[in-house]
């Protein structure tokens, strides 16, 4: 122990205490810190982003198509839903398993919440993160994509409103997912995965057009309560011409999103500040 | 606007006005009404028994708990109206490890900085004072999980004082580290103060207290019983000094075997009747065990406590606290004739000055625990 050289002690002179940063700097200093820790686990990271949907999209699109029981343009219809279902559920898990692990067990998060800004920018930073990985896994699926399925095609000029959709998709599954996260008990992570992740995958419309499901009304009016099926609809809306599929319109999937959004947003928040205050 | 930002020296580090915290599903509140100022530069101590609303007050002071009534300025700041300001006047060193297992000890450090707006190069300059600050200037690349006890505690105040802050608040600093680790941290307690910086620290260590503080709070159910500087509270303790008797009571060394139905309370009142009949005696308690137990959590707060071992009791054993008017080394003939009479064996006695210890017993120690 260096006790009996006595280093000088860390603190500035009186009166030099600064006033620090801006409250947008310390934001992005907090959301630096979860991409510098995703950065030294980027292996694991891709695995759990990449491992659900590429199996969806291998079993569902290429091997019923190979044993016949798929009809051919279901891979059109495939591709954009499982996209959507990455940037959605990767967006989801990532905000809210962390949160539950660090409330409960670490408290890591702590120290953020300490931070010189206020709660609800800490709980916005969550959903900024998770949102980000959500990207990321849906980005990483298209390629996969493209090279697992033979006839798929998207035209270039959708680039622009594809991001956004699914930027907006990425941060709807993390408002839903900082709502799980907060208002889970710790105890109960294994039911969640079973009771919530499973249905929001299958209730997405990712398998299916949402139309398509005309004659099964009760699963049709079930699927809209998904926020979802609008990411997958309005992935479908912007990629597949008008005449070859019927999706829900852009302008209704983007509102639901948005209302989604800020619904599952102010609740998260709320849960969030329930777990950082006793 | 509520709160203002101190621009200039306030007169109250930390000031608790009527602070009144009641947990959902508890009807005694946690904290009842307690206020109490800390001047500036001063190290104060929080003592109280387990679950006294100690770590909820402190809770409270460092935003982590919502009071249900009153309010707390630190710095000047009100912690419940901008908790966002107040975090950049005061740091807190938790009980309970929370260091950021993700990064290394110096990346933990470094980040903190960051959160709190410090630029680069200032920040990784600090980072390496403070590390050796605590010392553990060679540790800095391993993991946080890496780390001991009392060098995670280290690490937690070093990263505490990355931010400069104006007043620390220490929960519980020295439970369960070994001597030396203790030492340490008592050491750089005082150096902080000496520094200009407040130090609020909660313990239920007397010695700590007595040796760490300029001043101590004693609260007990929510409740503060005195406040002063540790020799003012034993000054104002009657009698001078102390006789500490361990002993067994008659009845229990006629039926060593413990199972007959022995009075010990009974035995022990009488007992202390006796000695308080003695001239040099001021005053006889019964010394409850279990009033220095380690660990408190806000959780634990307003539970019932243990009480007395009924089987101790049982066996007629018990512990006297002698208060003596003059020496107590003069009382002893007196106080161990009177206990031969009685019968009663003498496993030990210490004789000692008023300690905080005694004060805490005169304010809190009449009820079971």
């Amino acid at each position: 122990m260096s006790a009996t050289t006595s280093p000088p002690i860390p603190l500035a002179p009186v009166g030099g205490v600064r006033t620090g940063g801006s409250a947008a700097r310390t934001f992005l200093f907090v959301l630096w810190r979860d991409i510098f820790v995703t950065g030294r686990e980027l292996i694991p990271f891709l695995a759990q982003v990449l491992v659900e949907p590429v199996f969806i999209l291998f079993v569902f699109g290429k091997v019923l198509g190979t044993l016949g029981y798929t009809a051919h343009g279901f891979q059109q219809v495939l591709l954009p839903g499982v996209v959507a279902l990455s940037s959605f559920l990767v967006a989801l898990q990532n905000t809210a398993f962390p949160l539950i692990v660090d409330f409960s067990w670490t408290k890591e998060i702590e120290d953020r919440l300490l931070s010189p800004i206020p709660l609800a920018l800490v709980a916005v930073e969550k959903v900024v993160f998770g949102a980000i990985r959500g990207l990321i896994g849906a980005a990483v699926m298209i390629p996969i994509g493209f090279l697992l399925l033979d006839n798929v095609s998207w035209p270039t000029s959708s680039i622009l409103p594809l991001t956004a959709v699914l930027t907006l998709g990425s941060v709807a599954g993390a408002t839903v997912g900082l709502t799980i996260g907060t208002l889970t008990e710790p105890r109960h992570i294994n039911i969640i995965i079973a009771v919530i992740l499973t249905p929001v995958m299958f209730t997405g419309a990712t398998q299916f057009p949402w139309f398509g499901l005309s004659h099964v009304r009760w699963f049709q009016v079930i699927c809209t309560l998904n926020p979802l099926t609008y990411v997958s609809e309005a992935m479908r809306a912007i990629l597949l011409p008008p005449g070859q599929l019927r999706s829900i319109p852009l302008g209704i999937d983007i509102t639901a999103l948005v209302v989604s959004c800020v619904l599952f947003g102010l609740i998260g928040i709320r849960g969030f500040r329930k777990q950082a205050l006793d | 606007m509520k709160t203002m930002r101190a621009t200039h020296a306030v007169d109250s580090a930390v000031v608790v006005d009527r602070l009144v915290k009641i947990y959902r599903n508890r009807k005694q509140p946690a904290v009842d009404d307690l206020s109490f100022s800390v001047r500036p530069g001063e190290v104060f101590g929080l003592l109280g028994p387990n679950g006294a609303g100690k770590s909820t007050t402190l809770g409270i002071m460092t935003t982590r708990v919502a009071p249900t009534s009153g309010r707390v300025l630190v710095q000047g700041v009100d912690v419940v109206a901008d908790p966002a300001a107040a975090h950049r006047v005061f740091a807190v060193v938790p009980q309970r490890n929370n260091l950021d297992r993700s990064l290394t000890i110096r990346q933990n450090l470094v980040f903190h900085a960051g959160y709190h707006g410090m630029g680069r190069a200032e920040r990784n300059r600090l980072a390496d004072q403070s590390l050796e600050w605590v010392g553990l200037g060679d540790r800095g690349k391993a993991r946080a999980d890496e780390l001991s006890g009392g060098q995670a505690q280290r690490l937690m105040i070093a990263r505490a004082l990355m931010h400069r802050p104006q007043v620390l608040f220490l929960d519980e600093p020295a439970t369960g580290l070994d001597p030396q680790a203790r030492l340490f941290i008592h050491d750089r307690v005082a150096e902080l103060s000496r520094n200009g910086v407040t130090v609020v620290i909660t313990t239920h260590d007397m010695d700590e207290a007595a040796k760490l503080c300029d001043r101590v709070g004693i609260i007990d159910r929510g409740r503060l019983l005195a406040l002063d500087s540790p020799k003012a509270l034993t000054q104002s303790l009657s009698g001078s000094g102390t006789l500490t008797v361990s002993l067994r009571t008659s009845e229990a060394t006629a039926d060593p075997s413990g199972f007959g139905p022995v009075g010990g309370d009974d035995e022990l009142v009488g007992v202390v009747r006796a000695l308080g009949k003695i001239s040099a005696v001021e005053r006889v308690e019964v010394v409850e065990p279990g009033t220095e137990e380690a660990g408190d959590d806000h959780s634990a707060d307003t539970e019932p406590r243990e009480g007395a071992s009924d089987a101790e009791r049982s066996a007629g054993r018990g512990r006297l606290r002698i208060y003596t008017a003059g020496q107590p080394a003069a009382a002893l003939p007196a106080v161990v004739g009177a206990l031969t009479e009685l019968h009663c064996d003498i496993e030990d006695v210490s004789l000692g000055g008023l300690s905080l210890e005694d004060v805490f017993i005169e304010l809190t120690g009449r009820e079971l625990r």
